[in-house]
Formats: structure tokens, C-alpha cells, sequence
């Protein structure tokens, strides 16, 4: 079963966005960094608002802003005077283009464009990146990867090896951002982290506007992923031809590991076992406690949560992590919806998870919340992991949610929503035992004081 | 970092006695990171309460996601409207166009959900792409019975106030569509009022007190059937006068309905919405009397209530960025009664007209700016040293990020802020604010760590 019966006719409530929100997302973590996105206004106020309402921090996207004369004759003169006016007020060293269905429908070219910017204005020093992100081509997910994919092309030289790895992560929190450069640096090895939006959308207060506020990888640390010792991608969904580790690989021949985002024991193992074979150095006891900790976590909460059933949605990188990580734990992933269109969701999910067919996991990808709510129904399922977007059904359906991922709208704190690595993952596994248990404590009429 | 773009330098002035000439209702400058969205976005505000019309907007999915249950407009039965439909076009249809994946949505959807009518939002690519997204609107019209309005509303097409224009015609097809009878010779319609937690239930109870009977709201828990017999009523109440003064004006000239502009916010303004409709009914002297009781009850007992706030507040500074620059005026006086200054003021979608009106409530010194954006509004609000900042959920940030009191007076807000009890909210909102004791560790206000940072 992983249909519904009546084939597509609507998205209703989609589990997706826009390709330029990724890119936009993604270029937040480059060091004086600003996106521009080619199109009508609406694009980056809405894309801010939404990202906004996530992160709660001042993000600013800037817009060409486009115009009915600019649809008919061509974005250009637009798209060069933008480039002028976010330069002359924000002084980025970089700016992240990314277009738009408009633009793209059009057909304007935008790399020629830029190009032809650089030439006619030989003084700027602001260095330009071009993402192509037009909405009917892929999801949010696909828009960051490709952005990633683009900053990396843009900048990367290659010359002497260095004592770095690149890291190409998916969709994860500031705090978890974090979480992996503490880890990675723990084995003597400094990680570049692409992209790093770990300050730039979670930090502190300031005396004045920063239009583009401290933090992210520099354009000179993003040029030398082209010299490190070998790229760690997080993500089994997109493919080598469209990651930034899959053209490091090829034009660099840099050695590319790929692994699924570390969420769970064996995931976090593999991220750990992967950086002590790059750096040649072992595990950090540090870390090595983190994990003894998270293993007698699992052995005492293990009973609680067996059996139980999730219904996870989001991107497909973060489904088939979690999926796996639930797994891991004794409980069925009955349900994984995701907006995305890959077309590896099922394959990916299969190869992690030997017990599928067994566990009668029902899949849908290229799917919105109706299905996610449908499914959920029909496979009977106890709690939802994922977004804040699932709240109506779980409200509808009277089974609880725990939000992690993009987005979390209707609570505080989510940048700081930690689940990869051991301790990541040991704060999520905390957060589902404790809703086990306050189900089970709000509906009974006893009123348990120890459970 | 430059603060100000040279293009915008005739969009912010400063009241000093000197001559005032803003220049406004222009195109946000290109590379400005405008606080504004685009037309699509105007047409889905107004429309959005319609809670039992389907809305489905057709184009790639962004502008569907984005907009999803994005208002807090409720409903008081059916919420068709909290749904999020969209065609969600790919590549494909691109190319070979989307016209046919629209009719098929349009047919599921009326079959799944029954609703009164359908709204289609052209969204930016519709128009390249050449869908003629009018007659699949009438095809499904005529096949389901279920009126299907267009919405052409394509984001590029000037800026959010001609989406307010869209909505108002798409709006215009349904009225006069339905019998007036029984309606009352005292009787309006509340415009631009969207019910934000329950905003114009609280308006609609002071005027039924008053014995004037309310035939529609638009477009807060609004309904289909109620816009249809709109035009029975005697009077078109004007909020928000952005949004829905064109559809006013339409309805002075096809039914010959008066309108006058209002506003719910603050004591004064609030209170001048109830005796000037009073004073319209004139012919029936009960209704001003009960408007002046309603007054004198509700501003009596608030009178007490805002006493701890006022004097909390006394002295301290405001900054004001909304949408409207109606929504602004209301607010410097409802400021000034909790004893606060407005030390800069703007709107994103203001005309010449409203800012002179702007400059005339302002204090000297006060900033007045026409499409702001981030760069230009922190450096204003630490210039004058504000202690809270007016706006919606794009400035919080904003205002947090620096140090300085919020109160949210945008569509997404939860607590009613209209009418008498939204008054007493909004000095509740203000206060717990302003007062908060964490502003004290703010870097604005002292740096104590030792730090190398």
C-alpha cells in the first residue's frame, strides 16, 4: 500500500515548499552573505515571513522585483539595478541569486547576466553565486541542495591537501549545526560546514541593524573545500550528479562519504567512525560517554515506547533519518509522507530498514498533509514526528505531535531543537518517552504521581 | 553599511515645519529588501475570511504554502478557508499548460467540500504561461452551478494595492446576486474588517445594540450568501480603508450606497465608528441614543481598567509600521491616551493623503516613512531612542533583535485589539512589553560581561 486510491487531481495542505526558500536558507550560511531572488516581491517577503516565524530573527532576502515591463522585455536591467541597490547598502562580500518561476518562465539567463555585472562594474568585489530554483522544478529540499551545490562550484579551488573536511549537511537546526562542529573539531580536524547558519539565524542581540548578521563560512573557507581531506554529505536522497560532494568527487577527486543525517546510535556511530577514519585519530571519550548515556537511555525508556506507532513527514532526507532511528528504537515508522519527488523515498527506505515489508510501513512521496492525515488514519498511528504543520491532524485526531524539523511555527525555541549525534538524539528519544508517558498519565483517571 | 538608498530619499521625512511632499504608491525600489509583498498577496488578505468559499490558488506551490492558514481571520461555523488548495504546477504543465490540471482541482474540490462559491488566484506565471484561467472558471461555473471567480491577481502586476483592487472586483461579481428582502432601512455592511481574534464580532454586537442591523461583514466570518444581498444595505462601513475603499466606491455607483471610512482602534476612533453611523441613521433618533450609552458605558468602565497601564507607560516612546496608513492614524491616538509619543510612523501601502494626515497627528521630530525596510526602520527606532516598535511579524525580530518592546498589530495576531476591549488588550499587549524586566540585560541598555568577545 503506498497509494492512495484517488490518483493526484490537487495538492491540499502541501508538505513542500518553494525551491528558492532552500536557496534561501542555504545562503544564510555564507559570511556576509545576502540572497536576492529574482522575481516579484512577494517571493522574499513571503519566504522571510515564513522563515522568520521559525527562527525568530531579523532575515533579510532582497528582491529584484520584477515588474509587468520587466516580464515582457526581461529581468535584466532589474536584476543589475538590485544587485547595485543590496550592495550599496548591506556591502555583502557575497550574494546568492537564486530565481523564481517568474524569472525562469521568462527565460532570463541568469548567469549571463551576472557576468555581464561583473564586467561593467570591475570595482565591486562582491562575489556573485547563481542558483537556478524555478517553484515547478523540485521542493524546498532541492532548492538548498542545489544552493550548496552552487556555492561550492562558485568558490571551490582546488591545491595541497588541508587538515579539513568538508560538511555537506541537509535541513537541521542551528544547534545542530553546532553539534557537528564541536564533534568534527573534537578529532583535531576543522570542519567547514556548508552551509553554517548556526549564528546567522540563531544569535545574540545587537546595538545596531546588521542587515547580514556575524557568522557563516567564509567565501575563502568555502573555497578551500576544494583542498580538504574528504567530503561528509548527510543525505542519501540526492543524487552524486546534484551534491556538492558529488561534484568535489569529480573535479577534485576528493573521496565523498555519504551517510544519512546521525540521528540514532548507529547513524551517529557512522558519522563518528567516519571522521576518526578521515582524521585518523579515535573517538573523543567525551563523546564516547555521550553515547554510553544514550544507550542507558534507550534501555531504560525502551518499554514504554514498543510498538508504538509514528506517523514522520518533512523532507526525505529527515523521514528516512528518522525512520531509521525509530527503528532502532522499537517503534514503526507506519506512515512517511514526503512532499518531495525524488523518486528514491521507498528505495532508500528499504535499504535501512530490512523489516519494511514486515512492519507494513505505508510510503507516499510527492504528497501533502491530506495524505499524511489519510494514512495516519488508516495505519493507525499513536503520534506524529515532524513539523508544525501537522498540528491540525494531530489535533483532529487527537494524537500528540513532537516537532522537530522545518517548520515549527506554534512553538518557542526552534533553532535550539537538537537531534543528531548522541546527544541530540538522546534529547529527542527523551521528548517521545515523556509524551508516552503523559498520554498515558492525562488519560487515566488516577491521576499517577510515579510512572 | 549605508543606511539609506538614494531612491528612497524623497519616501522618509522627518515633521521640522518645512515643506512635506512624500512621494509614495510607487514600486518598491529593485535590491530593497521592501517589508511589502506583492499583488497576490493583497487579493488573499481580503478574500481569505470567505470561510465558506474554497480558495485555490493556482501556479507553482510557494505562494499556496506560504499563505496557508496564514490569518488569524475566524470563523464562526464552516472554515473552508483555513485550508490551503493549490494546483501546484510543474514543469509540464508549464510548458503545456495548466488549465486542465485547474478544472480537474476545481471539480474534486467542489465535489469534496460543497462550497458557496470559488476563488482562483492567478498567481505570477499564469499569465506567461497564457492560461485563460476565466474560462475554465465559467466552464466549472456552468457545469457545477457553483460560481467560480477569478481572481487575476498575478504577483509582478503592480503592488499589493492592486491585489486589494482584485479582490474587490472579484468580490463586485457577487453582489447584487441575491434578494434584499427583509433587510432593514438602518442597515451596513462592515468593509475591511477581517475578524483577527473575533475582531469584528465585537464591532458587530455594538452596532446590532444599537438597532442597526449588519447584512454583511467583508470580509471577517464572511459567507457567500451574505455578500450576495449586500447590496441591501443602507450604509458600507469603510475599515481598513487600503483594502476595500475601491469595492465601496463600486458599490456607491452601481446601487447608490453611501460609504464613510472608519476605524475600531483606540477609544476616540472607535467610539466616532459608532455616533457616525448613528448620526447617518439620523431619521431614527433611538440609534444615536444607544450609541452614546454604549459610549458612555464602555469608556467608564475602561476609564478605570487603563489607569495602572497609563501610568506605566507615561512618557514612553512608540514607533508605528503597518500596512495601512488608516491603521496608524488610530494608533498615534491611542498612544497618546496611554501617554505614549509616536516617534516614527509608517505604512507600507499609504497615499498622499494619508501622510499629510500623518504629519498633521505627529508630534515635531517625529520620522515618517513610505515602504520602509530594516535597514531603514532600526536605524530610525535607535535614533529615537523608541521603546516599542508597532508592526507585524516581519518587524518583531527587528525590534527584539535591538532591544526594544513589541506588540503585534498585524493579520496574525491572537488577541482582539478593536473596540473598547481591544483597547484595554492593546494597553495589556503594550505594557507587559515595554515593562518586561529582561530589556535591563540587553546590550543596548549595559554590557556587563567580561568577555573577550
Amino acid at each position: 500500500m503506498s497509494k492512495r486510491e484517488d490518483q493526484y487531481v490537487v495538492t491540499q495542505n502541501a508538505c513542500n515548499l518553494c525551491t528558492p526558500l532552500g536557496a534561501s536558507l542555504a545562503f544564510k550560511g555564507v559570511s556576509g552573505g545576502i540572497t536576492l531572488l529574482h522575481g516579484s516581491q512577494g517571493c522574499s517577503t513571503y519566504i522571510r515571513r515564513y522563515m522568520i516565524s521559525h527562527f525568530k530573527e531579523p532575515i533579510d532576502i532582497a528582491s529584484s522585483n520584477f515588474s509587468e515591463e520587466a516580464a515582457v522585455f526581461g529581468g535584466s536591467s532589474n536584476l543589475k539595478a538590485a544587485l547595485k541597490n543590496v550592495i550599496s547598502q548591506y556591502s555583502p562580500s557575497f550574494i546568492g541569486v537564486a530565481t523564481t518561476c517568474l524569472s525562469e518562465t521568462i527565460g532570463d539567463d541568469v548567469p549571463r547576466l551576472l557576468r555581464e555585472f561583473e564586467r561593467e562594474n570591475p570595482e565591486i568585489t562582491t562575489k556573485l553565486a547563481h542558483v537556478s530554483t524555478p517553484a515547478y522544478r523540485g521542493t524546498h529540499a532541492d532548492g538548498f541542495h542545489a544552493a550548496v551545490r552552487a556555492i561550492v562550484e562558485t568558490f571551490a579551488e582546488g591545491g595541497d591537501k588541508e587538515d579539513a573536511v568538508s560538511i555537506f549537511s541537509a535541513m537541521i537546526s542551528p544547534e545542530d549545526i553546532r553539534y557537528l562542529r564541536r564533534a568534527t573539531e573534537s578529532f583535531g580536524i576543522k570542519p567547514i560546514i556548508i552551509p553554517d547558519y548556526s549564528d546567522t539565524l540563531d544569535g545574540s542581540m545587537w546595538t545596531e541593524y546588521h542587515g547580514i548578521p556575524e557568522g557563516g563560512s567564509t567565501v575563502e573557507e568555502i573555497s578551500s573545500v576544494g583542498r580538504s581531506l574528504a567530503s561528509v554529505e548527510l543525505g542519501l536522497i540526492s543524487s552524486e550528479a546534484k551534491s556538492a560532494g558529488g561534484y568535489l568527487a569529480s573535479r577534485f577527486g576528493i573521496e565523498r562519504k555519504r551517510m544519512r543525517i546521525p540521528v540514532g546510535v548507529e547513524a551517529s556511530d557512522e558519522f563518528f567512525n567516519t571522521l576518526a577514519m578521515i582524521s585518523g585519530k579515535p573517538i573523543n571519550k567525551y563523546y564516547a560517554r555521550e553515547r554510553g548515556r544514550l544507550i542507558d537511555a534507550y534501555t531504560d525508556g525502551h518499554k514504554y515506547i514498543f510498538e508504538k506507532r509514528c506517523a514522520v513527514y518533512g523532507e526525505e532526507d529527515f523521514v528516512v533519518s528518522m525512520a531509521a532511528f525509530l527503528c532502532e528504537i522499537g517503534i514503526i515508522p507506519a506512515v512517511c509522507v514526503s512532499g518531495g519527488r525524488s523518486g528514491r523515498l521507498e528505495r532508500v527506505l528499504r535499504e535501512i530498514i530490512p523489516t519494511f515489508d514486515e512492519m507494513g510501513i505505508a510510503v507516499k512521496d510527492g504528497g501533502d498533509y491530506t495524505d499524511l492525515e489519510e494514512l495516519s488514519v488508516l495505519q493507525e498511528v499513536d503520534f506524529f514526528l515532524g513539523a508544525s504543520k501537522a498540528y491540525k491532524s494531530s489535533r483532529k485526531l487527537n494524537k500528540p505531535l513532537i516537532r522537530v524539523g522545518f517548520p515549527i511555527h506554534d512553538r518557542f525555541g526552534a533553532a535550539r531543537i537538537t537531534s543528531l549525534g548522541y546527544s541530540g538524539t538522546n534529547a529527542l528519544f527523551d521528548r517521545i518517552v515523556n509524551m508516552v508517558i503523559e498520554t498515558r498519565q492525562e488519560s487515566s483517571s488516577v491521576g499517577y504521581s510515579y510512572i | 553599511m549605508k543606511t539609506f538608498l538614494e531612491e528612497r530619499k524623497n519616501q522618509i521625512f522627518q515633521k521640522d515645519g518645512n515643506k512635506f511632499d512624500m512621494v509614495c504608491e510607487t514600486k518598491s525600489v529593485a535590491g530593497s529588501v521592501s517589508q511589502r509583498a506583492c499583488v497576490f498577496c493583497g487579493s488573499r488578505v481580503v478574500l481569505y475570511p470567505i470561510a465558506d468559499a474554497l480558495h485555490i490558488v493556482h501556479g507553482p506551490i510557494g505562494c499556496a504554502a506560504y499563505t496557508w492558514d496564514i490569518r488569524g481571520s475566524l470563523s464562526s461555523g464552516v472554515s473552508l478557508h483555513r485550508l490551503s488548495f493549490s494546483t501546484d504546477l510543474k514543469e509540464t504543465d508549464v510548458i503545456y499548460g495548466g488549465e486542465k490540471k485547474l478544472y480537474e482541482a476545481l471539480i474534486y474540490l467542489i465535489k469534496k467540500h460543497s462550497p458557496k462559491a470559488a476563488f482562483v488566484y492567478a498567481t505570477c506565471i499564469i499569465g506567461l504561461i497564457g492560461d485563460d484561467v476565466s474560462a475554465v472558471c465559467k466552464k466549472v461555473t456552468g457545469e457545477t452551478g457553483i460560481d467560480v471567480i477569478p481572481v487575476h491577481s498575478e504577483g509582478f502586476k503592480g503592488t499589493k494595492k492592486d491585489g486589494y483592487r482584485a479582490a474587490c472586483d472579484a468580490i463586485n461579481t457577487l453582489i447584487g446576486t441575491s434578494d434584499t428582502k427583509g433587510i432593514s432601512k438602518h442597515s451596513i455592511n462592515i468593509l475591511g474588517e477581517f475578524n483577527l481574534a473575533g475582531e469584528a464580532w465585537i464591532i458587530k454586537d455594538y452596532y446590532e445594540r444599537m438597532g442597526v442591523e449588519v447584512v454583511s461583514t467583508m470580509t471577517g466570518d464572511g459567507r457567500v450568501d451574505d455578500i450576495r444581498r449586500a447590496h441591501g444595505a443602507s450604509l458600507n462601513v469603510v475599515q481598513c480603508s487600503g483594502s476595500m475603499t475601491s469595492l465601496a466606491k463600486l458599490m456607491e455607483e452601481r446601487f447608490g450606497i453611501p460609504y464613510i471610512r472608519v476605524s475600531y482602534f483606540g477609544i476616540e476612533d472607535m467610539s466616532e465608528a459608532l455616533y457616525d453611523v448613528a448620526e447617518h441613521f439620523s431619521d431614527k433618533p433611538s440609534i444615536m441614543k444607544e450609541a452614546t450609552k454604549i459610549v458612555r458605558e464602555e469608556v467608564s468602565s475602561l476609564y478605570l481598567k487603563l489607569k495602572k497601564y497609563r501610568q506605566a507607560l507615561e512618557g514612553k516612546k512608540a514607533a508605528i509600521y503597518v500596512g495601512g496608513a488608516f491603521k496608524a492614524f488610530s494608533l498615534i491616538k491611542a498612544l497618546k491616551y496611554l501617554g505614549m509619543r509616536t516617534v516614527l510612523a509608517g505604512s507600507q501601502t499609504g497615499n498622499k493623503q494619508d501622510y499629510e494626515t500623518l504629519e498633521e497627528l505627529c508630534d515635531e521630530g517625529t520620522i515618517i516613512v513610505d515602504d520602509s525596510n530594516p535597514t531603514e526602520l532600526s536605524r530610525c527606532i535607535l535614533e529615537k531612542d523608541a521603546d516599542l516598535f508597532i508592526g507585524g511579524v516581519k518587524e518583531r525580530p527587528l525590534a527584539y533583535k535591538l532591544g526594544i518592546g513589541f506588540c503585534d498589530h498585524n493579520h496574525e495576531r491572537k488577541i482582539a485589539l478593536a473596540g473598547y476591549v481591544g483597547m484595554l488588550n492593546f494597553a495589556r499587549e503594550v505594557y507587559s512589553s515595554v515593562m518586561s524586566p529582561v530589556w535591563k540585560f540587553t546590550p543596548r541598555k549595559q554590557n556587563n560581561l567580561r568577555s573577550d568577545v
